[in-house]
Protein backbone atom coordinates (compact mmCIF):
# COMPACT_ATOMS: atom_id res chain seq x y z
CA UNK A 1 0.00 0.00 0.00
CA UNK A 2 1.14 3.54 -0.99
CA UNK A 3 2.48 5.40 2.80
CA UNK A 4 -0.16 8.17 1.36
CA UNK A 5 -3.14 5.51 0.75
CA UNK A 6 -4.41 5.85 4.43
CA UNK A 7 -4.22 9.42 5.00
CA UNK A 8 -6.33 10.40 2.00
CA UNK A 9 -8.87 7.27 2.53
CA UNK A 10 -9.22 8.78 6.36
CA UNK A 11 -9.62 12.28 4.99
CA UNK A 12 -12.05 10.51 2.29
CA UNK A 13 -14.21 8.44 4.98
CA UNK A 14 -15.06 11.22 6.73
CA UNK A 15 -17.25 13.12 4.39
CA UNK A 16 -18.44 9.80 2.41
CA UNK A 17 -20.60 7.56 4.38
CA UNK A 18 -22.07 4.20 3.68
CA UNK A 19 -19.14 2.68 1.07
CA UNK A 20 -16.54 0.89 1.12
CA UNK A 21 -14.35 3.67 -0.88
CA UNK A 22 -11.55 1.30 -3.19
CA UNK A 23 -8.54 3.30 -4.10
CA UNK A 24 -9.96 3.18 -7.75
CA UNK A 25 -13.54 4.66 -7.03
CA UNK A 26 -14.50 7.54 -8.69
CA UNK A 27 -16.10 9.84 -5.83
CA UNK A 28 -17.33 12.50 -8.39
CA UNK A 29 -19.22 9.87 -10.27
CA UNK A 30 -20.66 8.29 -7.63
CA UNK A 31 -22.00 11.01 -6.85
CA UNK A 32 -20.06 11.82 -3.03
CA UNK A 33 -18.68 15.12 -3.70
CA UNK A 34 -20.56 18.43 -3.83
CA UNK A 35 -18.72 21.72 -4.61
CA UNK A 36 -18.22 22.43 -0.88
CA UNK A 37 -16.52 19.30 -0.43
CA UNK A 38 -14.72 19.92 -3.58
CA UNK A 39 -12.93 22.55 -2.48
CA UNK A 40 -12.00 20.75 1.03
CA UNK A 41 -10.85 17.94 -0.80
CA UNK A 42 -8.30 20.90 -2.69
CA UNK A 43 -7.47 22.79 0.68
CA UNK A 44 -6.84 19.00 2.01
CA UNK A 45 -4.43 18.28 -0.33
CA UNK A 46 -2.49 21.13 -0.32
CA UNK A 47 -2.33 21.63 3.49
CA UNK A 48 -1.66 17.97 4.24
CA UNK A 49 0.96 17.13 1.16
CA UNK A 50 2.62 20.31 1.12
CA UNK A 51 1.97 20.93 -2.57
CA UNK A 52 0.39 23.73 -4.56
CA UNK A 53 -2.23 23.14 -6.42
CA UNK A 54 -2.12 25.35 -9.42
CA UNK A 55 -4.47 26.59 -11.68
CA UNK A 56 -3.77 24.15 -14.14
CA UNK A 57 -3.72 21.19 -11.78
CA UNK A 58 -7.42 22.60 -10.97
CA UNK A 59 -8.73 19.16 -13.02
CA UNK A 60 -11.66 16.65 -11.39
CA UNK A 61 -9.24 13.92 -13.09
CA UNK A 62 -6.52 14.96 -10.12
CA UNK A 63 -9.08 14.29 -7.23
CA UNK A 64 -11.45 11.63 -8.47
CA UNK A 65 -10.39 8.60 -6.98
CA UNK A 66 -7.68 7.77 -3.68
CA UNK A 67 -5.26 6.19 -6.65
CA UNK A 68 -5.83 9.49 -8.89
CA UNK A 69 -4.76 11.52 -5.68
CA UNK A 70 -1.87 9.94 -4.86
CA UNK A 71 -0.79 10.13 -8.17
CA UNK A 72 -1.22 13.42 -8.19
CA UNK A 73 0.36 14.23 -4.81
CA UNK A 74 3.53 12.26 -6.14
CA UNK A 75 3.90 14.08 -9.23
CA UNK A 76 3.91 17.41 -7.48
CA UNK A 77 6.15 16.35 -5.31
CA UNK A 78 8.65 15.50 -7.56
CA UNK A 79 8.70 18.71 -9.07
CA UNK A 80 7.91 19.66 -12.87
CA UNK A 81 8.96 17.27 -15.40
CA UNK A 82 12.58 18.04 -16.54
CA UNK A 83 12.75 19.66 -20.13
CA UNK A 84 14.38 16.62 -22.95
CA UNK A 85 17.36 16.83 -23.24
CA UNK A 86 19.25 17.72 -26.38
CA UNK B 1 -5.26 48.33 17.85
CA UNK B 2 -2.72 48.37 14.97
CA UNK B 3 -1.99 51.88 12.86
CA UNK B 4 -3.99 50.54 10.14
CA UNK B 5 -6.96 49.32 12.02
CA UNK B 6 -7.25 52.86 13.71
CA UNK B 7 -7.02 54.64 10.57
CA UNK B 8 -10.04 52.55 9.47
CA UNK B 9 -11.95 53.59 12.22
CA UNK B 10 -10.98 56.86 12.34
CA UNK B 11 -11.82 57.07 8.48
CA UNK B 12 -15.12 54.67 9.27
CA UNK B 13 -16.40 57.50 12.28
CA UNK B 14 -15.85 60.55 10.27
CA UNK B 15 -16.99 59.21 6.80
CA UNK B 16 -18.95 56.30 6.54
CA UNK B 17 -21.15 56.16 10.04
CA UNK B 18 -22.42 60.00 9.85
CA UNK B 19 -23.88 59.05 6.26
CA UNK B 20 -24.64 55.57 6.31
CA UNK B 21 -28.44 56.44 7.40
CA UNK B 22 -29.05 58.64 4.75
CA UNK B 23 -27.50 56.10 2.15
CA UNK B 24 -30.01 53.97 3.27
CA UNK B 25 -32.89 56.43 2.75
CA UNK B 26 -31.64 57.17 -0.73
CA UNK B 27 -30.55 53.92 -1.88
CA UNK B 28 -27.64 54.85 -3.14
CA UNK B 29 -23.99 55.28 -2.01
CA UNK B 30 -22.35 58.70 -4.05
CA UNK B 31 -19.92 58.05 -6.41
CA UNK B 32 -17.57 60.64 -3.93
CA UNK B 33 -17.85 58.53 -0.81
CA UNK B 34 -17.09 55.63 -2.89
CA UNK B 35 -13.58 57.16 -4.49
CA UNK B 36 -12.82 58.32 -1.09
CA UNK B 37 -13.61 54.56 0.13
CA UNK B 38 -11.86 52.93 -2.78
CA UNK B 39 -8.60 55.31 -1.97
CA UNK B 40 -8.38 54.14 1.24
CA UNK B 41 -6.59 51.26 0.33
CA UNK B 42 -9.09 48.59 2.10
CA UNK B 43 -10.95 47.80 -1.35
CA UNK B 44 -7.71 46.26 -1.67
CA UNK B 45 -7.82 44.15 1.59
CA UNK B 46 -6.99 40.64 0.32
CA UNK B 47 -5.26 41.78 -3.26
CA UNK B 48 -1.44 40.30 -3.23
CA UNK B 49 0.74 43.17 -2.41
CA UNK B 50 2.81 43.02 -4.97
CA UNK B 51 0.13 44.38 -7.13
CA UNK B 52 -0.43 47.24 -4.86
CA UNK B 53 -3.00 45.33 -2.09
CA UNK B 54 -2.73 45.04 1.64
CA UNK B 55 -1.84 41.48 1.15
CA UNK B 56 -4.40 41.01 4.10
CA UNK B 57 -4.91 37.31 5.54
CA UNK B 58 -8.81 36.11 6.14
CA UNK B 59 -8.37 37.14 10.25
CA UNK B 60 -7.54 41.27 9.64
CA UNK B 61 -9.92 40.79 6.54
CA UNK B 62 -12.65 39.79 8.61
CA UNK B 63 -11.86 42.53 11.47
CA UNK B 64 -12.12 45.03 8.42
CA UNK B 65 -15.65 43.89 7.57
CA UNK B 66 -16.26 43.82 11.45
CA UNK B 67 -15.37 47.82 11.80
CA UNK B 68 -17.17 48.24 8.19
CA UNK B 69 -20.34 46.45 8.79
CA UNK B 70 -21.09 47.94 12.25
CA UNK B 71 -21.25 51.36 10.53
CA UNK B 72 -22.92 50.45 6.96
CA UNK B 73 -23.51 46.79 5.86
CA UNK B 74 -24.10 48.23 2.24
CA UNK B 75 -20.51 49.29 2.22
CA UNK B 76 -19.42 46.63 3.73
CA UNK B 77 -21.34 44.44 0.90
CA UNK B 78 -19.17 46.53 -1.38
CA UNK B 79 -15.82 44.99 0.09
CA UNK B 80 -17.21 41.87 -0.17
CA UNK B 81 -18.01 41.49 -3.69
CA UNK B 82 -15.02 43.32 -4.53
CA UNK B 83 -12.78 41.17 -2.58
CA UNK B 84 -14.50 37.88 -3.98
CA UNK B 85 -13.60 38.81 -7.75
CA UNK B 86 -10.08 39.70 -6.21
CA UNK B 87 -9.68 36.21 -4.82
CA UNK B 88 -11.22 34.77 -8.12
CA UNK B 89 -8.51 36.71 -9.95
CA UNK B 90 -5.46 35.70 -7.41
CA UNK B 91 -6.64 32.31 -7.35
CA UNK B 92 -8.14 31.39 -10.36
CA UNK B 93 -6.58 33.95 -12.96
CA UNK B 94 -3.64 33.77 -15.80
CA UNK B 95 -0.37 35.35 -15.09
CA UNK B 96 -1.74 37.65 -17.83
CA UNK B 97 -5.37 37.92 -16.01
CA UNK B 98 -3.68 38.74 -12.64
CA UNK B 99 -1.58 41.68 -14.67
CA UNK B 100 -4.34 43.05 -16.24
CA UNK B 101 -7.00 43.48 -13.27
CA UNK B 102 -5.16 43.05 -10.07
CA UNK B 103 -3.59 46.44 -9.83
CA UNK B 104 -7.23 48.35 -10.83
CA UNK B 105 -8.77 46.11 -8.49
CA UNK B 106 -6.50 46.56 -5.86
CA UNK B 107 -6.90 50.33 -6.43
CA UNK B 108 -10.71 50.91 -6.86
CA UNK B 109 -9.70 51.99 -9.66
CA UNK B 110 -12.00 49.42 -10.99
CA UNK B 111 -15.16 47.93 -8.67
CA UNK B 112 -16.17 44.43 -9.58
CA UNK B 113 -19.47 42.61 -8.80
CA UNK B 114 -20.29 38.72 -8.65
CA UNK B 115 -23.08 37.78 -10.63
CA UNK B 116 -24.09 34.32 -10.04
CA UNK B 117 -27.61 34.36 -8.88
CA UNK B 118 -30.14 34.59 -11.60
CA UNK B 119 -33.99 35.33 -11.64
CA UNK B 120 -34.66 31.12 -11.07
CA UNK B 121 -31.06 30.55 -9.41
CA UNK B 122 -30.24 31.22 -5.74
CA UNK B 123 -29.03 28.47 -3.58
CA UNK B 124 -28.91 25.77 -6.39
CA UNK B 125 -25.77 27.56 -8.15
CA UNK B 126 -24.71 24.84 -10.56
CA UNK B 127 -28.36 25.12 -12.00
CA UNK B 128 -27.49 28.68 -14.11
CA UNK B 129 -28.95 28.75 -17.02
CA UNK B 130 -27.31 31.68 -18.63
CA UNK B 131 -25.44 30.26 -21.83
CA UNK B 132 -21.93 30.83 -22.79
CA UNK B 133 -21.54 29.66 -26.44
CA UNK B 134 -17.73 29.26 -27.86
CA UNK B 135 -18.11 32.16 -30.95
CA UNK B 136 -15.50 32.43 -33.41
CA UNK B 137 -11.95 33.16 -30.82
CA UNK B 138 -14.69 33.97 -27.64
CA UNK B 139 -17.43 33.58 -26.19
CA UNK B 140 -21.09 35.10 -26.40
CA UNK B 141 -22.87 35.05 -23.44
CA UNK B 142 -26.89 35.51 -23.25
CA UNK B 143 -28.90 35.62 -20.00
CA UNK B 144 -29.78 36.85 -17.09
CA UNK B 145 -28.64 37.41 -13.55
CA UNK B 146 -30.25 39.22 -11.14
CA UNK B 147 -29.60 40.51 -7.14
CA UNK B 148 -26.13 41.76 -8.25
CA UNK B 149 -24.39 43.65 -5.57
CA UNK B 150 -23.19 47.22 -6.70
CA UNK B 151 -24.20 45.68 -9.86
CA UNK B 152 -25.38 49.17 -10.83
CA UNK B 153 -22.03 50.74 -10.89
CA UNK B 154 -19.64 47.96 -11.18
CA UNK B 155 -16.86 47.81 -14.14
CA UNK B 156 -16.09 44.60 -13.97
CA UNK B 157 -18.49 41.23 -12.90
CA UNK B 158 -17.36 37.75 -12.90
CA UNK B 159 -20.31 36.11 -14.69
CA UNK B 160 -20.81 32.68 -14.23
CA UNK B 161 -22.33 30.94 -17.68
CA UNK B 162 -23.01 27.33 -18.38
CA UNK B 163 -20.21 26.07 -21.68
CA UNK B 164 -20.92 22.73 -23.02
CA UNK B 165 -18.59 21.82 -20.27
CA UNK B 166 -20.40 23.11 -17.35
CA UNK B 167 -20.84 25.87 -15.51
CA UNK B 168 -17.33 27.98 -16.20
CA UNK B 169 -16.55 31.97 -15.08
CA UNK B 170 -16.14 34.81 -17.01
CA UNK B 171 -14.42 38.48 -16.45
CA UNK B 172 -17.35 40.46 -18.13
CA UNK B 173 -16.81 44.26 -18.49
CA UNK B 174 -19.71 46.36 -17.94
CA UNK B 175 -18.96 48.74 -20.79
CA UNK B 176 -18.93 45.99 -23.24
CA UNK B 177 -22.07 45.65 -25.64
CA UNK B 178 -24.93 43.35 -24.97
CA UNK B 179 -24.69 44.13 -20.88
CA UNK B 180 -27.95 46.17 -19.87
CA UNK B 181 -28.38 46.98 -16.20
CA UNK B 182 -31.20 47.41 -14.80
CA UNK B 183 -31.22 49.02 -11.02
CA UNK B 184 -32.94 47.10 -8.26
CA UNK B 185 -34.41 49.08 -5.51
CA UNK B 186 -36.64 48.93 -2.23
CA UNK B 187 -35.06 45.83 -0.75
CA UNK B 188 -35.43 45.28 2.54
CA UNK B 189 -32.08 46.15 4.02
CA UNK B 190 -28.63 46.89 2.72
CA UNK B 191 -30.65 49.58 0.85
CA UNK B 192 -27.36 51.04 -0.25
CA UNK B 193 -26.03 48.28 -2.05
CA UNK B 194 -26.95 49.58 -5.20
CA UNK B 195 -28.65 46.09 -6.57
CA UNK B 196 -28.90 45.46 -10.26
CA UNK B 197 -30.48 42.92 -12.51
CA UNK B 198 -27.60 42.73 -15.21
CA UNK B 199 -29.06 41.13 -18.41
CA UNK B 200 -26.67 40.39 -21.26
CA UNK B 201 -27.31 39.63 -25.02
CA UNK B 202 -25.04 38.29 -27.30
CA UNK B 203 -22.55 39.63 -25.13
CA UNK B 204 -19.40 38.95 -27.05
CA UNK B 205 -16.57 38.38 -24.96
CA UNK B 206 -12.85 37.48 -25.76
CA UNK B 207 -11.04 34.05 -24.94
CA UNK B 208 -9.19 35.17 -22.51
CA UNK B 209 -12.13 36.44 -20.56
CA UNK B 210 -12.66 32.92 -19.35
CA UNK B 211 -11.40 32.75 -15.37
CA UNK B 212 -10.26 29.18 -14.58
CA UNK B 213 -10.84 25.97 -16.76
CA UNK B 214 -14.46 25.68 -18.25
CA UNK B 215 -16.79 23.31 -16.34
CA UNK B 216 -15.39 24.08 -12.62
CA UNK B 217 -16.61 27.78 -12.62
CA UNK B 218 -19.21 26.78 -9.60
CA UNK B 219 -17.33 23.55 -8.39
CA UNK B 220 -13.92 25.99 -7.64
CA UNK B 221 -14.62 29.61 -8.60
CA UNK B 222 -17.36 30.29 -6.81
CA UNK B 223 -16.92 27.95 -4.44
CA UNK B 224 -13.95 29.53 -3.43
CA UNK B 225 -15.13 33.06 -3.95
CA UNK B 226 -18.33 32.29 -1.51
CA UNK B 227 -16.03 30.99 1.09
CA UNK B 228 -14.17 34.45 1.27
CA UNK B 229 -17.73 36.05 1.16
CA UNK B 230 -19.35 34.33 3.90
CA UNK B 231 -16.26 34.72 5.90
CA UNK B 232 -16.75 39.03 5.01
CA UNK B 233 -20.36 38.53 5.72
CA UNK B 234 -19.84 36.65 9.28
CA UNK B 235 -17.40 39.31 10.59
CA UNK B 236 -20.11 42.03 9.13
CA UNK B 237 -22.61 40.62 11.27
CA UNK B 238 -20.61 40.51 14.46
CA UNK B 239 -19.99 44.47 13.82
CA UNK B 240 -23.87 44.93 13.17
CA UNK B 241 -24.16 42.68 16.72
CA UNK B 242 -21.40 44.69 18.52
CA UNK B 243 -23.45 48.04 17.11
CA UNK B 244 -26.71 47.04 18.64
CA UNK B 245 -25.00 46.11 21.88
CA UNK B 246 -23.15 49.71 21.63
CA UNK B 247 -26.19 51.43 20.84
CA UNK B 248 -28.53 49.64 23.23
CA UNK B 249 -26.39 49.97 26.24
CA UNK B 250 -26.04 53.46 26.37
CA UNK B 251 -29.73 53.90 25.65
CA UNK B 252 -30.53 51.64 28.63
CA UNK B 253 -28.33 53.76 30.88
CA UNK B 254 -29.55 56.93 29.93
CA UNK B 255 -33.09 56.42 29.47
CA UNK B 256 -35.69 56.33 32.94
CA UNK B 257 -38.97 54.86 33.34
CA UNK B 258 -40.73 54.39 36.04
CA UNK B 259 -38.64 56.51 38.55
CA UNK B 260 -35.34 53.97 36.95
CA UNK B 261 -32.81 53.35 34.31
CA UNK B 262 -34.02 50.81 31.80
CA UNK B 263 -30.88 48.70 32.37
CA UNK B 264 -31.99 48.45 36.00
CA UNK B 265 -34.97 46.89 34.66
CA UNK B 266 -34.27 42.72 34.78
CA UNK B 267 -35.78 42.48 31.82
CA UNK B 268 -33.60 44.81 29.68
CA UNK B 269 -30.34 43.01 31.60
CA UNK B 270 -31.16 39.69 29.80
CA UNK B 271 -31.47 40.71 26.64
CA UNK B 272 -28.74 42.63 27.21
CA UNK B 273 -26.89 39.63 28.53
CA UNK B 274 -27.87 38.06 25.44
CA UNK B 275 -26.78 39.99 23.43
CA UNK B 276 -23.44 40.29 24.87
CA UNK B 277 -22.32 36.53 25.12
CA UNK B 278 -24.03 35.91 21.62
CA UNK B 279 -21.88 38.89 19.99
CA UNK B 280 -18.78 37.44 21.89
CA UNK B 281 -19.48 33.76 20.36
CA UNK B 282 -20.22 35.18 17.16
CA UNK B 283 -16.93 36.93 17.00
CA UNK B 284 -15.19 34.12 18.69
CA UNK B 285 -16.35 31.49 15.58
CA UNK B 286 -15.75 34.06 13.01
CA UNK B 287 -11.89 34.63 14.41
CA UNK B 288 -11.36 30.66 14.78
CA UNK B 289 -12.60 30.19 11.17
CA UNK B 290 -10.59 32.87 10.09
CA UNK B 291 -7.44 31.50 11.70
CA UNK B 292 -8.16 27.90 10.13
CA UNK B 293 -8.35 29.56 6.98
CA UNK B 294 -4.81 31.91 7.53
CA UNK B 295 -3.58 28.35 8.19
CA UNK B 296 -5.11 26.29 5.54
CA UNK B 297 -6.61 23.84 6.96
CA UNK B 298 -9.21 21.72 4.98
CA UNK B 299 -11.54 22.33 8.68
CA UNK B 300 -12.09 26.52 7.53
CA UNK B 301 -14.83 25.76 5.17
CA UNK B 302 -17.21 24.47 7.18
CA UNK B 303 -16.12 26.53 10.08
CA UNK B 304 -16.92 29.91 8.26
CA UNK B 305 -20.41 28.36 7.19
CA UNK B 306 -20.69 27.97 10.98
CA UNK B 307 -19.74 31.32 11.74
CA UNK B 308 -21.54 32.54 8.89
CA UNK B 309 -24.53 30.85 10.22
CA UNK B 310 -24.25 31.40 13.81
CA UNK B 311 -23.15 35.57 13.16
CA UNK B 312 -25.93 36.04 11.48
CA UNK B 313 -28.15 34.38 13.89
CA UNK B 314 -26.76 36.72 16.14
CA UNK B 315 -26.93 39.50 14.62
CA UNK B 316 -30.58 39.44 13.69
CA UNK B 317 -31.26 38.52 17.70
CA UNK B 318 -29.10 41.42 18.72
CA UNK B 319 -30.89 44.08 16.47
CA UNK B 320 -34.32 42.43 17.33
CA UNK B 321 -33.84 43.17 21.17
CA UNK B 322 -32.45 46.83 20.36
CA UNK B 323 -35.18 47.95 18.48
CA UNK B 324 -37.41 46.59 21.49
CA UNK B 325 -34.77 48.20 23.93
CA UNK B 326 -35.27 51.53 21.85
CA UNK B 327 -38.95 51.00 21.68
CA UNK B 328 -40.65 53.72 19.29
CA UNK B 329 -36.97 55.53 18.96
CA UNK B 330 -35.94 51.66 18.19
CA UNK B 331 -38.93 52.16 14.91
CA UNK B 332 -36.87 55.46 13.86
CA UNK B 333 -34.71 56.43 11.77
CA UNK B 334 -33.09 58.91 14.44
CA UNK B 335 -31.31 55.92 15.70
CA UNK B 336 -29.13 52.95 13.35
CA UNK B 337 -31.10 49.67 14.77
CA UNK B 338 -34.28 49.93 12.65
CA UNK B 339 -31.16 49.95 9.88
CA UNK B 340 -29.58 47.20 11.50
CA UNK B 341 -32.42 45.00 12.12
CA UNK B 342 -33.60 45.35 8.31
CA UNK B 343 -29.58 44.79 7.29
CA UNK B 344 -29.03 41.67 9.77
CA UNK B 345 -31.83 39.85 7.67
CA UNK B 346 -30.41 40.24 4.81
CA UNK B 347 -27.27 38.26 5.75
CA UNK B 348 -29.32 35.17 6.89
CA UNK B 349 -30.07 34.91 3.20
CA UNK B 350 -27.07 36.02 1.06
CA UNK B 351 -23.99 34.26 0.53
CA UNK B 352 -25.76 31.13 0.84
CA UNK B 353 -29.06 31.29 2.77
CA UNK B 354 -29.11 30.11 6.63
CA UNK B 355 -30.96 27.04 5.57
CA UNK B 356 -28.44 26.08 3.28
CA UNK B 357 -25.78 25.68 6.52
CA UNK B 358 -28.03 23.96 8.01
CA UNK B 359 -27.94 21.05 5.45
CA UNK B 360 -24.57 21.38 5.36
CA UNK B 361 -23.38 21.73 8.98
CA UNK B 362 -26.00 19.01 10.11
CA UNK B 363 -23.36 16.19 8.19
CA UNK B 364 -20.75 17.66 10.50
CA UNK B 365 -23.41 17.47 13.70
CA UNK B 366 -24.25 13.24 12.68
CA UNK B 367 -20.21 12.98 11.79
CA UNK B 368 -18.02 14.67 13.80
CA UNK B 369 -14.29 15.08 12.78
CA UNK B 370 -12.24 13.36 15.32
CA UNK B 371 -9.75 15.71 14.36
CA UNK B 372 -12.14 17.98 16.00
CA UNK B 373 -11.80 18.81 20.19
Amino acid sequence: MHPYTATVREFLARHIRGHQLQDSDDIFALGFVNSLFAMQLVTFVEAQFAVTVDNEDLDIDNFRSIDRIIAFVTRKAAGPAPEPGP
Amino acid sequence: MSADAAELRAYIERHVEPHAGRWDREQHIPAAALRGFADTGWLGAIAPTAAGGRGLGAREFGRVNALLGAACSSLRSLLTVHSMVIHAVTRFGSPAQRERWLPRLASGAILAGFALSEPEVGSDAAAIQTAAVADGDGYSLTGGKRWITFGEVADLLLVFARTDAGPTAFLVETSLPGVRRLPIRDMLGVRASMLAAVHLEDCRVPADARLGKPGLGVTFVAQSALDWGRLSVAFGAVGIARRCLAVSGAYAEQRRQFGQRLCDHQLIRRMLTDMLVETRAAGLLCERAADLKDRGDPRSLAEVSAAKYYATRAASRAATDAVQILGANGCSPDYPVERLLRDARIMEIIEGSNEMHQLSLAEHALHPDPTEP
